[in-house]
């Protein structure tokens, strides 16, 4: 008793994010504001990335394909960390909830990083005159799509959950040990093989006009990760914990509410049976 | 650490029993390397450019396909389950098994690439560089392998996944093997390439049988 009243409080909303029942009620709550701010940063970000900011002296409006390309990158990287962060969480104090902030989280980051891809290659077809060039960047953003697509498949691959999570937590961290290591020799490689055919890519200032956009984009691709990984904790949370007592309350306090419709549907069943 | 040499001798004490299945891995290299010449032509100056890549992806590609089996009998008959209860250290266990793989499927390889480099018309000045990337680099193929060994070993089917697990973290090995011998070949020192493959065989000596024994703790109990 004494225990818990000298409980942190930062410490105790902790531990409550771990339990499912009181997480999965909590995350239905954030949801509507992550999407409205999701929404209020990308519409202005939109607008004065796509019509507001003065077009590129070099590459004229193509260059406009950066307010997608650019976050979506920058998140495909950002993604891997906070599942790292979380494999670790998972890994040392063997918390459920973070295995399924992984699982939830690895194909939003392939998705991005599949994003960055192919608008690399759009963008890359009216500058560089080719779709691919093995260059560094698109090299090593290639192969962290690859990770992300083999964490998922080992996660897919062990039938009990519990034990997949915990693999697929350990080939997470073993990944972000390597991920560095990986991109330098890439970059060491492509300096090697290429030299300098490519134009670089960061230029090395940019316009303020340039810039607002681009980080109000980044910060709603932020706000989407959070949001679109929230609705698929809250889906596999439900689909793991089908036995489980909140669900099934959850379920019958979800069905005693639009009595008509499920009444309804029952009786076309039964119907459709005889 | 007795236990560890007696792991080793008993590895390689069964694989020479059964010797008639030790020449599988070498002979899957060869005919990879084979596969080039025939899909590519013989000409000798353009087998002599692309001799370095397929000698170093030959040899990655027979360390990976013998990683599968590296674990999964131990874990099926409980043996893992032992090395975990007893008094020993699960890591050096594992080492021992990984160092002991080694000497039976890469050794073999090294003492033969040099006759395939040959065959390939690779430079001949290079050869020496060639033996040692590969001496540097073979234990890391098969030390990072392991932790995909270790985490697919538990699946009944499956046999794509480790591959897929494991080649994006193949990468950096290629890059500084395959280089090593390619700037071997055109004459310069590949002294820069030869210390990196080094270090990243350090690393994965040191860092890769903490992995491994995490995922077969892993396996173990599921």
């Amino acid at each position: 008793m004494t225990e818990k009243r000298t409980m942190h409080p930062l410490l105790k909303w902790f531990y409550r994010l771990g339990a499912p029942a009181w997480f999965y009620p909590f995350a239905g709550k954030l949801l509507p504001w992550l999407g409205g701010l999701f929404l209020l940063l990308l519409v202005p970000g939109l607008y004065l990335g796509l019509w507001h900011a003065p077009a590129d002296y070099q590459q004229g409006d193509s260059f406009r394909i950066m307010y997608v390309h650019v976050p979506a990158a920058w998140l495909s990287m950002f993604v891997y960390f906070a599942m790292a962060v979380s494999a670790v969480i998972a890994l040392v104090w063997r918390v459920r909830m973070a295995e399924i902030m992984i699982i939830s989280s690895a194909p939003i980051g392939a998705g991005f990083a599949l994003i960055a891809l192919v608008s690399g290659a759009l963008w890359g077809k009216p500058m560089w005159g080719a779709w691919w060039v093995w260059d560094a960047r698109l090299t090593s953003e290639l192969i962290l799509l690859f990770i992300y697509l083999g964490i998922i498949a080992l996660y897919n691959a062990i039938d009990e959950r519990r034990s997949a999570g915990r693999a697929m937590s350990l080939l997470t961290l073993v990944g972000v040990v390597n991920l560095p290591i990986i991109h330098y020799s890439v970059v060491w490689w492509n300096t090697l093989h290429q030299g300098a055919t490519v134009s670089k890519f960061d230029t090395p200032s940019i316009h303020i006009d340039m810039l607002i956009p681009l980080l109000l984009m980044a910060a709603a691709f932020k706000v989407f990760y959070g949001w679109a990984m929230l609705l698929k904790m809250r889906a596999h949370l439900l689909e793991q914990d089908l036995h489980c007592g909140w669900v099934k309350e959850r379920i019958f306090n979800a069905q005693k509410m639009p009595r008509k419709n499920s009444t309804g549907r029952v009786a076309n069943q039964g119907h459709k049976h005889e | 650490m007795h236990s560890l040499f007696t792991l080793m001798q008993r590895d390689l004490r069964l694989a020479w029993r059964r010797r008639g299945e030790s020449y599988q891995n070498l002979l899957f290299f060869a005919m990879v390397v084979v596969l080039f010449p025939i899909a590519m032509g013989g000409s000798e100056a353009k087998l002599a450019q692309i001799a370095p890549g397929v000698l170093w992806i030959a040899a990655l590609l027979a360390a990976l396909m013998s990683m599968p089996v590296l674990f999964k009998d131990d874990l099926e008959d409980g043996t893992i389950e032992q090395w975990i209860l007893s008094r020993h250290s699960l890591i050096g266990f594992v080492w021992a098994r990984l160092l002991a793989h080694w000497l039976l499927t890469a050794v073999p390889l090294l003492l033969m690439a040099p006759f395939f480099a040959l065959a390939l018309h690779l430079p001949q000045a290079s050869l020496e560089t060639l033996l040692l990337s590969l001496l540097l680099g073979t234990p890391a193929l098969i030390f990072i392998g392991g932790i995909g060994s270790a985490l697919t070993s538990g699946l009944q089917k499956n046999s794509l996944l480790l591959p897929l697990l494991m080649l994006p973290f193949y990468l950096p090995i290629l890059i500084f093997g395959a280089s090593a011998v390619q700037v071997a070949a055109e004459g310069w020192s590949a002294a820069g390439q030869l210390y990196l493959l080094a270090a990243l065989l350090v690393l994965s000596l040191v860092l890769a049988p903490f992995a491994i024994a995490a995922a077969l703790r892993l396996g173990a109990t599921q």
